[in-house]
């Protein structure tokens, strides 16, 4: 046993060095933040012909089924930049990575592209769990995000553009159309996770403010697969339409659990905030059909920009694609960096962020605006009503772009819910 | 009494569901002591032959119908290529054949993904399978009874199998005692061979049930392997009686927690019965009572 | 036993070349971003060294170890946010959801003492409660396993489940800083890899030492053949709780020290999935050896990380295939591979002896 004594007197010793050396390592505290704690300087290099840019998006895990959709039209957007050219005449050179599902992985990810490859910008995240991820990892290296989906708001951070749409855009607009159609009780079912529970928040205040009557609040937990008892409650209540934050294969399951208790989009419809045209095919459009859905993009819009967008879409990845709101938002979202950096002349972080507002884009959903001070896009909102082919027909649109209102300021019934 | 006529078929069909994804399990839990985490991708399998043979035959109706033999077989079959390739040679490792498995299961989830595209698919329902029918004033879902029926038939098919024939009764004598087996001249390796098809081939058919409920897609098999191993854990090693009531408990449980709190505290809650339970009962509802020590 | 565990001075030699490969080369040859890399690999194998104690010399397959890691990762999480927040104020995700407050069982971690003390302290307890439940019920084998995975099943759930409290399916992130020191300051990173890398290594000399003492005998012989450790007297189920609750005191340290190396915790670091993941290096590494568990969580999250940047998909294939090929055909994992060559040689003069089998590492006798 003398030995082992030695050993480990030994790897004291070991330790003991390793706090020394911690200690006399130590550097910054929290307080002097603005000392040797500030961010790194950036590596982007401009000096060739290209410029990097990178794309993190789940190619695996889960996610990945919504996730690579995003990915082609991102593709597809680098592609299109660079045979016009490219930005500031420097072609785009692609670092796509892998967020593999999880918002660990996704910070991780996000801060090689941003330290190890040195991009100028990135676009990609889905979840509000990845964004919320990512973010101080961006806003700690001072670099940019373009995030492409529709979220829960309440958010506004001077390092992501917000491409998709914020709960001004997209909920508010969802119950307004509810409303003008005469419903007077909701029934609320979502996913057991930030973005449901957020926008029921929302939806709760507006309903109250509006005197709809809140007849149930139901969350079932990721991937759950059993509908039949949450299903049996919303018909029990019998309120006069359902909203649905549901996410992902949940949605399957609740569908068919719905059209098998005999409910129909005409006695009690169900309004789902996150079923765009990929999904569809998935539910079963038999199951769907007639249910309304609240975006700001559909495939079916008839527009020039659009027309183009899906054409060279199903060109490049097959007929028998279809295109949606966060695609066409990730696909506007490239160009809008392309535009901003062209205004400011520079590729650095701060001067792009200096000349974003204003900023506009024909995109295939129609002429979008960022908005400056809390990067976000002015959009349209529209409703459309699944159709017997699968896809979403515009029933109902709000005229005009509305300006993004991430924290609900403009809204007095949601004055508090910002905390 | 309306909620609890509702409730209580709710629960039965959880129950069923939970059956039918448990039952393949049983039997080569029970028999061999192999941890098939796989086991759930062999109903993702059975799920995706549907869709395919949906895809080429058209009619609901029909495809359904050839759909079930159709996926017992390849449920089966890819359940006797892992237990030659690779189960055969770990018998004595039953610890080490979850981790196998699992390996298994991680690949045949990737295949899916790469053969049929990550998003999730449909298979439509027969027209004599949707909407609800009214019995006695209350209205059930045709596809869920079905699932019960379903579940029903596959159980009394197997105790018959077991209980009546030949095969039945080698695969029982291996189950009580696989040396005595042995030297009685039952072949415990075409044996084990023969359960493996049959426990597997019911992973199959389940697959073709869940169709009816839900999503199909390469993540399926994954959300039901934790449920259906704590029915046969519940139920007891080897005892299809045990994973019988075993499935319908957790399931009527299920449904009346989650109706009386939330679908998440509902699950955890089973979780944390099932542990209790087995404070109470560390074998199971039924054990098998043998000389052994272990 | 294993003839690396036998000879002390390639223990030594071995500690020694460690640490100068983490405490030098590492630092020298990695950049600052790689080398955070590494200090998250060090906290895998941090759990590796506990799982290895615990299923390779205990016969223990726990699926759950994801729970103490979650257990040390979030209370450490809880501490930071709070102190990030600032005395008597809520961190900023709380607000966003509810206007609640503070809940009652965060208020104990605005003290950092407190939270290094239950980071030390929870996580064991909660082993030895399960343990004493589970293995003096002699709820042991494939039992043990599919509750261990059960119980990471409903840990993720719970957590998923309450995003006011703990952050939800997003998980805890955004720290600013680390027991008053900014996590901004390239300096305090290196100072965190240090400290993950002298814990690593701690957490080996207190393998090593349990291995080779009586205690470790006694582990081993409780894998192997319980019944006859009970009759000789012994209670295998103490014997088994000590090497649970010391594996889930070593994954509580590492999710600890996870946190503000990786700058999040979320449920999908916790749940079923990675507690499972956790298992693959410590097999092919070597799970009854002392430092193949570690190398092998080194190299598997390495190979993740690389591999996938390369080829998204190809991953899943390699890891599933890892799983087949190594725990079917190389139960005893890389070690083996030295140890059986050693022996060879060792054994090659006396004639015969070179036929002996290899002992079987684990696993037998639980049916």
């Amino acid at each position: 046993m003398r030995s082992a004594k030695r050993l480990r007197r030994a790897l004291a010793g070991v330790a003991l060095l390793s706090m020394g050396l911690g200690v006399a390592a130590c550097g910054a505290r929290v307080d002097d933040e603005t000392g040797s704690g500030a961010a790194a300087a950036s590596c982007v290099d401009t000096s060739g012909d290209s410029v990097r840019i990178g794309f993190l998006n789940s190619r695996s895990g889960t996610m990945a089924i919504s996730e690579n959709t995003v990915y082609n039209s991102l593709a597809m957007a680098a592609e299109q930049i660079n045979e016009a050219g490219g930005v500031q005449g420097k072609q785009l050179e692609v670092v796509a990575e892998d967020g593999a599902s999880e918002p660990t992985i996704f910070a991780e990810k996000a801060e090689k592209l941003i330290r190890a490859d040195c991009v100028a910008a990135v676009f990609g995240g889905w979840t509000s769990s990845s964004r919320k991820a990512m973010l101080p990892v961006f806003e700690s290296n001072d670099a940019l995000l373009f995030y492409p989906v529709q979220y829960e708001g309440l958010e506004a951070s001077e390092n992501i553009f917000y491409s998709g749409a914020t709960t001004n855009q997209q909920i508010v607009p969802a119950l307004d159309y509810l409303k003008e159609q005469g419903a007077t009780s909701l029934f609320l079912v979502g996913s057991d996770y930030v973005f449901p529970q957020t926008a029921n928040k929302i939806i709760k205040a507006y309903a109250e403010a509006n005197g709809i009557e809140i007849k149930g609040e139901e969350y079932a937990p990721l991937g759950h697969t059993d509908f039949s008892t949450i299903v049996s409650k919303v018909r029990d209540a019998g309120a006069d339409a359902v909203f649905n934050t549901l996410n992902g294969d949940s949605n399957v399951a609740f569908f068919k659990e719905y059209k098998s208790l005999g409910l129909t989009p005409e006695a009690m419809p169900v309004l789902s905030v996150s079923i765009a045209e990929e999904e569809v095919g998935g539910i079963g459009v038999d199951n769907i059909v007639g249910q309304p859905v609240a975006w700001n993009y559909y495939q079916t819009i008839d527009s020039p920009e659009n027309t183009q967008f899906v054409a060279d879409f199903k060109a490049r990845y097959g007929a028998d694609k279809v295109t949606s709101d966060p695609m066409e938002a990730a696909y506007t979202s490239l160009f809008l960096w392309k535009e901003m950096v062209e205004k400011a002349g520079s590729f650095a972080v701060a001067d792009v962020q200096a000349a974003a507002d204003g900023v506009t884009f024909d995109a295939p959903e129609g002429t979008v605006t960022v908005n400056g001070d809390n990067h976000h896009i002015a959009k349209t909102a529209l409703i459309g009503k699944i159709g017997p082919d699968g896809l979403i027909h515009t029933e109902w649109s709000s005229g005009e772009p509305i300006e993004p209102d991430p924290y609900l300021e403009s809204y007095p019934w949601a004055s508090g819910l910002a905390g | 009494m309306e909620t609890l006529v509702t409730q209580v078929f709710n629960g039965l069909s959880v129950g069923s569901i939970l059956l039918l994804a448990a039952l393949g399990l049983s039997l080569t839990f029970g028999q061999m002591g192999v941890i098939n985490m796989a086991h759930g991708e062999f109903i993702m399998a059975g799920a995706y032959t549907a869709f395919v043979v949906q895809q080429t035959l058209g009619a609901a109706g029909l495809s359904l119908v050839l759909s079930l033999p159709l996926a017992f077989g390849i449920g089966g079959l890819l359940g006797v290529v892992l237990e030659l390739t690779l189960l055969r040679r770990m018998y004595h490792r039953p610890l080490d054949t979850l981790l196998v498995t699992w390996g298994v299961a991680l690949v045949l989830q990737q295949l899916a993904r790469d053969i049929f595209g990550t998003a999730g698919v449909d298979v439509a329902a027969p027209a004599w399978l949707a909407g609800p029918v009214q019995i006695l004033g209350f209205s059930f879902p045709r596809s869920r009874l079905f699932i019960l029926v379903l579940a029903v038939l596959a159980v009394t098919a197997v105790v018959m199998a077991l209980r009546y024939t030949s095969l039945g009764r080698r695969i029982r004598a291996t189950v009580q005692n696989r040396q005595l087996a042995e030297s009685s001249g039952i072949s415990t390796r075409r044996t084990d061979m023969l359960t493996f098809f049959i426990g597997s081939g019911l992973a199959g058919v389940a697959g073709v049930a869940l169709t009816l409920m839900g999503s199909i897609s390469p993540n399926l098999g994954s959300s039901y392997i934790v449920d259906a191993f704590l029915v046969v854990i519940v139920g007891g090693l080897g005892q299809l009686k045990g994973a019988i009531i075993a499935a319908f408990s957790l399931g009527v449980a299920q449904s009346w927690i989650e109706y009386t709190t939330t679908a998440s505290i509902a699950k955890v809650l089973v979780l944390a019965l099932v542990v209790a339970f087995l404070q109470f009962r560390p074998q199971g509802i039924f054990t098998l009572r043998t000389r052994s020590l272990v | 036993m294993s003839t690396l565990l036998r000879s002390r001075y390639a223990v030594g030699l071995g500690f020694l070349a460690a640490a100068v490969v983490l405490f030098a080369v590492a630092p020298l040859v990695l950049t600052d971003f790689r080398l955070n890399l590494l200090g998250k690999y060090l906290c895998y194998a941090m759990v590796a060294v506990g799982i290895g104690l615990a299923w390779g010399r205990g016969g223990m397959l726990t699926l759950g170890q994801g729970v103490f890691f979650g257990i040390g990762a979030y209370l450490m999480a809880m501490h930071l946010k709070l102190a990030d927040a600032g005395p008597g104020e809520s961190p900023d995700f709380m607000t966003l959801i509810s206007s609640d407050g503070v809940p009652w069982w965060w208020e104990p971690f605005r003290s950092g003492t407190v939270t290094v003390v239950a980071i030390l302290v929870l996580p064991a307890l909660l082993a030895t409660l399960l343990g004493l439940a589970t293995f003096r019920r002699r709820v042991r084998g494939a039992y043990f396993a599919i509750l261990s995975q059960a119980l990471a099943a409903a840990f993720a759930i719970l957590l998923i489940g309450n995003p006011a409290t703990t952050g939800g399916s997003t998980g805890l992130n955004n720290f600013r800083g680390f027991f008053g020191f900014s996590l901004r300051d390239p300096a305090n990173r290196l100072m965190l890899y240090f400290i993950a890398a002298g814990a690593l290594l701690a957490m080996l000399v207190v393998a090593r030492q349990l291995m080779v003492s009586r205690y470790g005998e006694l582990l081993v012989a409780c894998r192997d053949s319980e019944e006859r450790v009970r009759f000789l007297g012994y209670d295998p189920a103490t014997v088994k709780t000590v090497a649970f609750a010391v594996a889930a005191l070593m994954a509580g340290i590492g999710g600890a020290l996870f946190v503000p190396i990786v700058g999040i915790i979320s449920p999908n670091d916790v749940g079923v999935v990675p507690s499972i993941g956790l298992l693959i290096g410590v097999a092919i590494g070597g799970r009854t050896t002392l430092a193949g568990p570690a190398l092998g969580a080194i190299a598997v999250a390495w190979a993740a990380s690389t591999l996938s940047e390369q080829f998204p998909s190809g991953w899943t294939y390699v890891q599933g295939l890892m799983f087949m090929l190594v725990v079917a055909f190389l139960p005893g994992g890389i070690a083996s591979l030295v140890t059986l060559r050693r022996r060879r040689r060792a054994d090659r003069p006396p004639g015969g002896a070179a036929d002996r089998p290899v002992p079987e590492p684990a696993g037998g006798a639980q049916r």
